[in-house]
């Protein structure tokens, strides 16, 4: 596969490594010269000099013939158009971006740029798993089918606890999928009761944790207290 | 109007539509470039009308301070052509502005963006035109 990596720093200098250690063809743009002149001690030919959000150097570099083009530059603005013409203008079937600051993550969906690749996020997501705060994980999203499934413990006091599945009201996209009582996990059906301690997955639509979590959570846990 | 970059280009632009009499609020990152504002209206910014915010062109907190909802006008004019073409297609996408015009000094990009629909502005363009125009007039056919 032909890829262009946008971004010569830690991340974009290792990944061509790596693809090319797995037999790829890569094309690495870096803008600064120093550093361009520091990678191309190793990468030789598979690094060009210049600024990939400016057209004659995508083109330079073969954009047309590009399977994959990859941003990982540290400016979120750079990713997101370097992704935008490559997709847009050039018809690049894949694109990935890095996102620098989370809160740019709104604008590179805005502009339809996925999958993105945030180092903030991920890293949040693993302490969310080591230290769940009111028991939730994520367990998996899927922006694009607009999908998640959520892992929650069942409070004591909650208003789920002592309840059968039927009997749980839950937010109008969401979905009881398995419960797991004393580390065994079940498919649950309508009669199967869910009490304090249990853990449950839940498959919903983005952005209906709150609701959930609130029929999952004892109300002192929930309140911060 | 809202606009976003407040060096030469922004604040002449900020002054004369204030002066003209619009409702005008000036996004920028630097403080300093409110005094830019004071000389150009001789005076206090916000003493002649004016609004300013100190904040990034991406920061949705300091756009929504500095009115992008009620904007009927955005102008993208930083010194930066990806903050402006990336902060212009916010302004049009997400916060629906009615005229959203962006400043980008690249040719290329400022001609593939305005087929994409958005209003870009080229100074670079305008110097080529022009200077080709002068430079064909000065030469003796």
């Amino acid at each position: 596969m032909y890829i262009i990596i946008a971004g010569a720093g830690k991340v974009g200098w290792n990944l061509s490594r790596e693809l090319i250690d797995k037999g790829h063809e890569v094309t690495l743009v870096e803008s600064d010269r120093r550093r361009y002149l520091t990678v191309e001690r190793e990468l030789e030919h598979s690094v060009q000099y210049g600024d990939a959000t400016e057209l004659w150097v995508l083109e330079r570099a073969g954009i047309q013939r590009a399977e994959l083009v990859i941003a990982v530059t540290g400016d979120d603005e750079d990713n997101m158009l370097i992704c935008q013409v490559a997709r847009e203008k050039y018809l690049c079937g894949r694109i990935i971006a890095r996102v620098n600051n989370p809160r740019n993550l709104e604008w590179f969906r805005l502009l339809g740029i996925q999958p993105v690749v945030s180092a903030t996020d991920l890293i949040l997501r693993l302490i969310e798993h080591e230290v769940p705060q009111y028991g939730l994980v994520h367990l998996l999203d899927l922006p694009g089918e607009h999908l998640e499934i959520i892992e929650l413990e069942v409070g004591e006091g909650s208003s789920a606890a002592g309840r059968s599945v039927a009997e749980i009201e839950l937010p109008d996209g969401s979905l009881i999928i398995s419960v797991i009582k004393d580390g065994a996990g079940l498919v649950p059906k309508g009669e199967t009761m869910i009490d304090a301690g249990d853990e449950v997955l839940v498959v919903l639509d983005p952005g209906l944790e709150d609701g959930i979590t609130a029929r999952f959570v004892a109300d002192s846990a929930a309140t911060g207290a | 109007m809202l606009i976003v970059g407040s060096g030469r280009v922004g604040s002449a632009v900020a002054t004369s539509a204030l002066r003209a009499g619009h409702e005008v609020s000036v996004l920028d990152e630097d403080p300093l470039s409110h005094e830019r504002l004071d000389i150009e209206v001789g005076g206090n910014w916000e003493d002649a009308g004016g609004q300013f915010t100190i904040g990034t062109a991406l920061e949705v907190d300091a756009l929504l301070e500095a009115g992008i909802e009620q904007a009927d006008v955005f102008i993208a004019s930083t010194d930066g052509d990806n903050t402006n073409l990336v902060v212009a297609q916010i302004a049009q996408r997400r916060f629906g502005v009615d005229r959203v015009v962006a400043r980008v000094l690249d040719p290329r990009r400022a001609a593939w963006y305005a087929e994409q629909g958005l209003h870009t502005i080229c100074p670079t363009q305008i110097a080529i035109d022009q200077l080709e125009q002068a430079a064909i007039a000065a030469t003796p056919s």
